[in-house]
């Protein structure tokens, strides 16, 4: 009796252990794979989209418009879990595209990059705050920590290119909000300036502490202008 | 318990592997669709925002 009841023990023990091994697999590789393939078919549709759809801007100006009353200042934000934006690091590899999905829950970063909702939109003043994994799920940040100051990190929308350029990078604690405030690390400031933070986990496998890259809006230009020289991969 | 599994299937023994690996195929799928998405996000070892 007791023999059998250390025997079935041992099978669920031994069981166990397998199903953690087999959740580690599926944690650190086929997150990854899922993943990067579901945040590369997402670069690839809002390619697609804002090559056939007229820019906003194109639209607004068409002559055919009817006249409609201006305007209002309407919130731009998109609803969360969409993508609207591409982000290019020359940095991580001139193949790297990785889409901004509204959002900063668990699964839009799934999905890619996650915009913190309620910081300010690419290319504009303040603070375009963005989150991505640095382990697991595509992992778009893997490589943050290799970024070196007047390194690139280019955004893509659909009628503009943002090139900002890398000015400084922090560790902090997870409850340090400040730098995503509109003027990073100083809450309650009012921005004259652009800024893009990107934020990771740190140290790499740990939630104990998130890594910070800021960088600064450099230049903008027009999409129908063509991707900027700034894309050029790094030396 | 395995043991057990294999006296409980019917069938020549290749029969009763080809069942044994169809449920852990099983198992397997359902740990990675829905078991372990619930569980990674009570971990959260790879948690990369700030607040919330």
């Amino acid at each position: 009796m007791i023999r059998r009841a250390v025997g079935v023990t041992g099978e669920l023990l031994v069981t166990a252990g397998v199903l953690v091994l087999l959740f580690v697999v599926w944690q650190l590789h086929w997150t990854d794979l899922t993943s990067e393939r579901a945040q590369a078919a997402a670069v690839d549709a809002l390619q697609e989209r804002w090559d056939t759809a007229p820019a906003p801007t194109a639209r607004a100006a068409a002559p055919t418009a009817p006249a409609a009353p201006a305007v209002p200042d309407v919130d731009q934000t998109p609803p969360t879990g969409d993508a609207f934006a591409i982000t290019y690091v020359p940095r991580f590899g001139s193949d790297y595209a990785v889409p901004v999905v509204e959002g900063i829950g668990a699964e839009e970063l799934e999905d890619g990059i996650g915009h913190y909702p309620g910081t300010a939109m690419p290319g504009g003043v303040g603070n375009f705050a963005i989150a991505g994994h640095r382990v697991t799920y595509g992992k778009p940040f893997h490589r943050v920590a290799e970024l070196q100051e007047g390194d690139a990190v280019v955004v893509a929308t659909a009628d503009r290119w943002y090139t900002y350029r890398v000015r400084r990078h922090r560790i902090v604690t997870p409850q340090q909000v400040e730098i995503i405030a509109p003027v990073p690390d100083r809450p309650g400031e009012q921005p004259t300036e652009a800024w893009l933070t990107m934020t990771a986990c740190h140290p790499m496998y740990s939630a104990r502490e998130r890594y910070i890259v800021y960088a600064q809006l450099e230049s903008s230009q027009d999409r129908a202008d063509g991707p900027p020289a700034s894309l050029a991969a790094v030396g | 318990m395995y043991a057990w599994w294999w006296r409980t299937l019917p069938g020549p023994w290749w029969v009763r592997l080809l069942l044994s690996l169809l449920v852990a195929a099983a198992v397997v799928l359902l740990c990675f669709t829905v078991v372990f998405p619930a569980v990674a996000d009570h971990l959260a070892v790879n948690d990369a925002t700030v607040g919330g």
